[in-house]
C-alpha cells in the first residue's frame, strides 16, 4: 500500500472539510473531532459538476458518516463514496490516516 | 350541431356554474357564451372586506388564469345583457351584441337595497357590493372622519369593518331592535352588540332614518324618526339585497310579488329553456342570500342539462363567520320557531360568550343553535343538526365549558360517511376520507383535491379533525422531529438553548441529541445559537455548523465560485461608493449585476480572492450584506418625501434605520423588508416579510408577505403608528418569529400555520397576550448591541483567513473554474466550452 502525504494534522478543520491536491487529484479531507476520524473522497461533485465537496456539511445518516454537497445537497458516504440518493452514483473514496502529525491517503 | 348555452352574470354563482359545467359530461354539447357586466370576471364577494386589509382584486379573483380561453367560453366582459327576446331566442347586450341561445341561465345576482329616504343620493352616500364600490369608499374615506353603515345585518357589520379599516370613526344604524336579527336571537344579539362596541364601533338600534341633509361639521347629517341626529361624512347602505330581476321581468318571465325570478325544483323559470340561479332566483317564496344555496342551484342546472335528474330542495342557511374578529354562528332554527322546541342557554358575562341550543320536544335532535364570541362547536353542532344524530342525554353538555379538559365534541368517527363536511362544495365525509386514502395527507392537499374548505372556510377545523383522525387510523405518525439527531422541533430546541443557556452545538447534542448531526440540524442550531447569543459565526466551535455560504461569508454559485454582496442600506449609495465598488469589480474581473433588493452583486470570485476583495471593500467603507445568511437581507425603499412629489414621509431614512437596526439578525429563513413613502407603494412593501407604508396618519405596518415561488400579499398589521411604536412592534414580531418558527419557514407560512393566525399574532405583539413582549424586546436589544461585521472580524484574523484557499497544500486555483465572455462580462463556461478550453490547454 502506497501512502501519499496530504497535509499536517493541524491543517484539518474540526468537524469540517478541506481540499488537497494529491498526485494532481482534488481530494476532500474531512475530520470528525469527537471520534478523531479522518476521511478522504474525491472533491468533484458529479451532480453539480464542480469541485466543491470539501465545503459541504458533514454528519451521520443512519450511522454512516456522510457529506452533503453544498450545491444540491446529495449525500455521499465518506467511507465508500456511494451517493445515498442515487444508487448508480459512486465517487472515488480513499483510505486516510494520521501518522506522526501528518495526514496520509492511499489508493 | 352544437347548441348554445348563454349565462348572464359572472358573479360567484355564475362562475361556479361555469366551473362545474366544464367538468360535466355534457360539456361538449353546448357552446358557452357569458356576459359579465363588471369590468372583471368573478371575484370573492364573501371576503370583500379583505380588500381593505391589503388584498387586491386579483387576490379575490375566483377565475383561474386562462379559464375562459382554455374551455372555449366566449366572455363579454364589461357588457351587460340588456334584453331577452324569447321568441327569437336571443340576448341583446348593452353594447349591442346579439347572441342566439338554446338554453339560457340567469345568474344576475342582486343589488344592495337603498331605502328611499330623502337625501339617499347625496355625496358620499354609497353601497357595498362591488370592487368599484370599495374603490369609491376608499376615495371618500380620504377626506372623511366619520362613517355610518345603515343596516346591522351580516353584510352591514362586514361593511362596518371596512370603514374601520379605512380609519373612520364608525357607527352602525339598525332599524330592528338588535344586530343580525335574521340569524341570531335577542340574547346573542345583545352579546354581539357589546363585543362590537368594545371594538370601537357605535351601534344604534331601533333607528328609522327619515332623511339625510347637509351636516354642520360633516358632509352629511342623518335624521331619525325619534328626533335624534347623527353627523357623518360617509353613509354606507347595507340594508339588505334585492334580486336583479329586471331583465327577466321585461321579457315576461314570472316574477314573485316582492321580486325574484320564480323557479321550480329544477331551477327552471316559467320558460323551460331559461333557468335562474343564485340571489336573483325565488324558490318556494324564498331568496337565498348566501353562496352555498346558489352553488346548489348551479349543480342542479348542470345535472339537468346533462340529462340527469336533480332537484333543488331548499338549502341550509346555517352560517359561521368572523365579524370584526368576533365569531358568530347560526344553525337551523335559531329562533326556536318549531312547535314545542326546547331551548338551552349558556352565557359567560366575563368573556362575553353566548351559546344557545334549540332542541326538538323529545330532547333527542338538534334543531338549531346560536353561537357568539366562541364558535368552536359550530362544526359539531352542524353535524348533529344536519345528520339528525341523537343528542347526548344532557344536550347542554355540548355548549358548557369543558372544565375537565375532556373534549365533549363529536369526534369525526361519530359522523356517518354521508355527513356533509363542506356545504359550499357539498363534500361528504366519504369523499374526504377517500382523498386521504389516495394520499392527501396535508390540509392543503386535501383542500386542493376535494375543494372542501375553499368556499366560506367555516368547515376547515372539522376538515382538519377528520384528516387527523384518519391519519391516526392509518398509522401515520405526524413526525415533527427536526432530524434523526434531535427528537425536537426547532421551537423546542430554541427553548432548550434559551432556558439551558446552551452555547454550542456539541453541548446541545450531548444533552438532548444523538449521533454527529447533519446538514439539517447543524445550520438550524447554528442559527438558533446566533439569534440568541450572537457570537461570531466563524468561532471555532460554530464553524463546522455553517452552510458553505455562511462558512465563507459569500454565496456559492453553480461552478463553485462565490458572489459578493456588500450592504447598501435602503438602496442609498453615493457616487464615491459606487466608484469604489466598480473599481473592485473591475480589478477582480467580477460579473456585476443589480439585485432585486437594491444592491449590487459581484459574481465569479474564487474562494482565495474573497479576503482581498473584502479588504478593499471594507477599506472603502462597505460592510457585509449578509446575503449568504438566513438573516435580514435588505430594506428596499422608494425615494420618499425627500424628493418625490407624492411622498408623505421619509422612506429612505426609515429604511436605512431599519436595515442598520436588524442587520445581522439570524432567523429561521431570510427576511426582507421594504418601506414606501406613500400608498403608491413603489417599494412593493406588501410583498415583504415586513412592509412599512407612510400615510398621512402615520406608518402602516404590513407583515408576512413574500415574493418567490408562492408569492403572498402581506397582511395589514397596524396603522397610524409613530416610529417608536413601529420599531417596537417589529422588534417583537421578529423575535417571536425567530423563537417559534420552524427551520426554513418564511414568515408567511409561519403565520398561516399558527393557530389563530393574524389575530393571534396581533394579540401577542400588540396587546402582549403572552406577557412576552418585554423579553422579546430585550433579546432584540442584545442582538443589536452585539452586532459585528463578520467580514471585518474575519480579515483581521490570520487564522481564519487560512481557510480561504482552494487547496490546503497548494496555491493553484481550481482548474475546473473557467469563464467565457458574454455581453462584455464574464460568465461560467458551459460543459462544451469547458471541454474545448481544456483541450486547448493540453495542446
Amino acid at each position: 500500500m502506497v501512502w501519499f502525504d496530504v497535509c499536517g494534522a493541524a491543517d484539518l478543520q474540526p468537524d469540517s472539510g478541506i481540499c488537497a491536491l494529491v498526485q494532481d487529484q482534488q481530494i476532500a479531507v474531512f475530520y470528525f473531532a469527537n471520534s478523531q476520524k479522518v476521511y478522504a473522497i474525491s472533491n468533484f461533485d458529479p451532480f453539480g459538476q464542480a469541485n466543491v465537496l470539501s465545503r459541504g456539511l458533514i454528519g451521520d445518516i443512519s450511522g454512516q458518516a456522510v457529506v452533503a454537497s453544498p450545491l444540491y445537497k446529495q449525500h455521499f458516504n465518506l467511507e465508500t463514496g456511494q451517493c445515498l440518493e442515487d444508487a448508480a452514483v459512486q465517487i472515488p473514496a480513499y483510505t486516510a490516516q494520521i501518522v506522526n502529525g501528518r495526514v496520509q491517503i492511499s489508493w | 350541431m352544437k347548441q348554445t348555452l348563454v349565462v348572464i352574470g359572472n358573479g360567484m354563482v355564475g362562475q361556479n356554474f361555469l366551473a362545474g359545467w366544464v367538468a360535466s359530461p355534457a360539456v361538449s354539447a353546448y357552446n358557452i357564451i357569458t356576459f359579465c357586466e363588471e369590468p372583471r370576471p368573478a371575484y370573492d364577494r364573501v371576503h370583500l372586506s379583505e380588500f381593505f386589509a391589503g388584498k387586491t382584486a386579483e387576490d379575490l379573483s375566483l377565475v383561474e388564469a386562462g379559464f375562459f380561453e382554455n374551455h372555449g367560453i366566449t366572455l363579454h366582459l364589461g357588457d351587460r345583457a340588456a334584453t331577452i327576446d324569447r321568441e327569437a331566442k336571443t340576448v341583446i347586450s348593452a353594447k349591442g351584441v346579439t347572441v342566439h341561445y338554446d338554453k339560457l341561465v340567469l345568474a344576475t345576482g342582486s343589488y344592495p337595497f337603498v331605502p328611499p329616504v330623502p337625501g339617499h343620493e347625496r355625496k358620499n352616500c354609497l353601497v357595498y357590493r362591488t370592487i368599484e364600490d370599495l374603490e369609491a369608499m376608499t376615495a371618500a374615506a380620504l377626506t372623511s372622519k366619520i362613517g355610518v353603515v345603515v343596516g346591522g345585518g351580516l353584510l352591514g357589520l362586514e361593511a362596518a369593518k371596512a370603514l374601520k379599516d379605512l380609519g373612520l370613526e364608525t357607527h352602525v344604524v339598525e332599524f330592528a331592535p338588535r344586530l343580525m336579527a335574521v340569524q341570531i336571537d335577542e340574547g346573542g344579539g345583545a352579546v354581539l352588540r357589546r363585543k362590537i362596541e368594545a371594538l370601537g364601533v357605535t351601534v344604534h338600534t331601533n333607528k328609522n332614518t327619515t332623511q339625510i341633509v347637509d351636516g354642520d361639521n360633516c358632509v352629511n347629517k342623518m335624521c331619525f324618526a325619534d328626533g335624534e341626529e347623527l353627523e357623518t361624512d360617509v353613509v354606507l347602505f347595507s340594508a339588505g339585497i334585492r334580486p336583479r330581476d329586471d331583465i327577466a321581468r321585461s321579457c315576461g318571465l314570472e316574477i314573485g310579488q316582492r321580486g325574484g325570478i320564480v323557479i321550480n325544483n329544477q331551477c327552471q323559470t316559467s320558460d323551460p329553456d331559461i333557468y335562474a340561479i343564485g340571489e336573483c332566483a325565488l324558490w318556494n317564496g324564498m331568496i337565498f342570500g348566501l353562496v352555498a344555496p346558489g352553488y346548489a342551484m348551479a349543480r342542479t342546472v348542470i345535472a339537468g342539462l346533462a340529462g340527469g335528474e336533480a332537484s333543488f330542495t331548499g338549502a341550509d342557511m346555517s352560517t359561521k363567520l368572523k365579524l370584526m374578529g368576533v365569531d358568530v354562528a347560526s344553525i337551523g332554527d335559531a329562533h326556536a320557531r318549531t312547535q314545542g322546541a326546547l331551548v338551552y342557554h349558556y352565557q359567560n358575562g366575563a368573556s362575553e360568550v353566548y351559546k344557545r341550543l334549540v332542541v326538538c320536544p323529545d330532547n333527542k335532535r338538534l334543531l338549531g343553535a346560536v353561537l357568539v364570541g366562541d364558535a368552536n362547536e359550530y362544526g359539531t353542532l352542524l353535524q348533529y343538526c344536519q345528520n339528525g344524530i341523537e343528542l347526548p342525554e344532557n344536550p347542554d353538555s355540548l355548549i358548557l365549558p369543558r372544565l375537565s379538559g375532556e373534549p365533549a365534541g363529536l369526534g369525526p368517527d361519530a359522523l356517518p360517511a354521508t355527513a356533509q363536511i363542506c356545504s359550499c362544495y357539498e363534500v361528504s365525509k366519504a369523499t374526504v376520507c377517500s382523498a386521504i386514502e389516495a394520499g392527501c395527507t396535508t390540509l392543503n392537499a386535501l383542500k386542493a383535491a376535494t375543494k372542501a374548505g375553499t368556499g366560506c372556510g367555516g368547515c376547515v377545523p372539522l376538515l382538519k379533525s377528520v384528516l387527523n383522525c384518519e391519519l391516526a387510523k392509518h398509522g401515520y405518525e405526524v413526525n415533527t422531529d427536526l432530524c434523526e439527531h434531535f427528537a425536537y422541533t426547532r421551537q423546542d430546541l430554541y427553548n432548550l438553548v434559551r432556558i439551558g443557556e446552551i452555547k454550542s452545538f456539541a453541548e446541545l447534542l450531548g444533552k438532548h441529541g444523538k449521533g454527529h448531526g447533519c446538514e439539517i440540524c447543524k445550520p438550524a442550531v447554528a442559527s438558533i445559537l446566533a439569534s440568541h447569543w450572537n457570537d461570531y459565526i466563524l468561532k471555532q466551535e460554530h464553524l463546522g455548523l455553517q452552510d458553505t455560504n455562511d462558512t465563507f461569508l459569500a454565496n456559492m454559485q453553480k461552478d463553485g465560485t462565490y458572489s459578493v454582496v456588500p450592504r447598501i442600506a435602503g438602496g442609498e449609495i453615493s457616487p464615491d461608493m459606487l466608484i469604489a465598488l466598480g473599481r473592485v469589480g473591475k480589478k477582480y474581473q467580477l460579473y456585476t449585476k443589480i439585485t432585486g433588493g437594491q444592491r449590487i452583486d459581484l459574481f465569479g470570485a474564487r474562494l482565495e480572492q474573497l479576503p482581498a476583495i473584502w479588504k478593499e471593500l471594507i477599506d472603502a467603507g462597505f460592510e457585509t450584506g449578509h446575503a449568504y445568511g438566513k438573516s435580514l437581507r435588505t430594506v428596499k425603499s422608494c425615494v420618499g418625501s425627500t424628493w418625490c412629489r407624492y411622498g408623505v414621509d421619509d422612506s429612505v431614512g426609515l429604511a436605512i434605520e431599519l436595515e442598520n437596526r436588524y442587520k445581522g439578525l439570524r432567523s429561521p429563513h431570510k427576511i426582507k423588508f421594504a418601506v414606501s413613502g406613500c400608498t403608491r407603494e413603489c417599494a412593493e412593501a406588501q410583498g415583504k416579510d415586513v412592509g412599512v407604508i407612510a400615510t398621512e396618519n402615520g406608518w402602516s405596518l404590513y407583515v408576512c408577505g413574500n415574493g418567490g415561488m408562492k408569492p403572498r400579499h402581506a397582511d395589514l398589521f397596524a396603522t397610524g403608528l409613530d416610529k417608536a411604536t413601529l420599531i417596537q412592534y417589529i422588534d417583537r414580531f421578529l423575535m417571536f418569529y425567530v423563537r417559534t418558527a420552524d427551520r426554513l419557514q418564511r414568515t408567511s407560512v409561519w403565520m398561516e400555520n399558527m393557530e389563530g393566525g393574524l389575530d393571534y399574532l396581533k394579540s401577542v405583539v400588540i396587546t402582549d397576550k403572552l406577557g412576552l413582549c418585554g423579553e422579546l424586546e430585550q433579546q432584540m436589544a442584545r442582538v443589536i448591541d452585539t452586532y459585528q461585521c463578520e467580514w471585518k472580524t474575519t480579515i483581521e484574523n490570520e487564522d481564519k483567513l487560512k481557510r480561504f484557499r482552494h487547496f490546503i497544500n497548494s496555491d493553484q486555483p481550481d482548474d475546473n473554474v473557467v469563464f467565457v465572455e458574454e455581453r462584455g462580462q464574464i460568465r461560467p463556461a458551459n460543459e462544451d466550452e469547458r471541454k474545448h478550453f481544456k483541450i486547448l490547454e493540453v495542446a
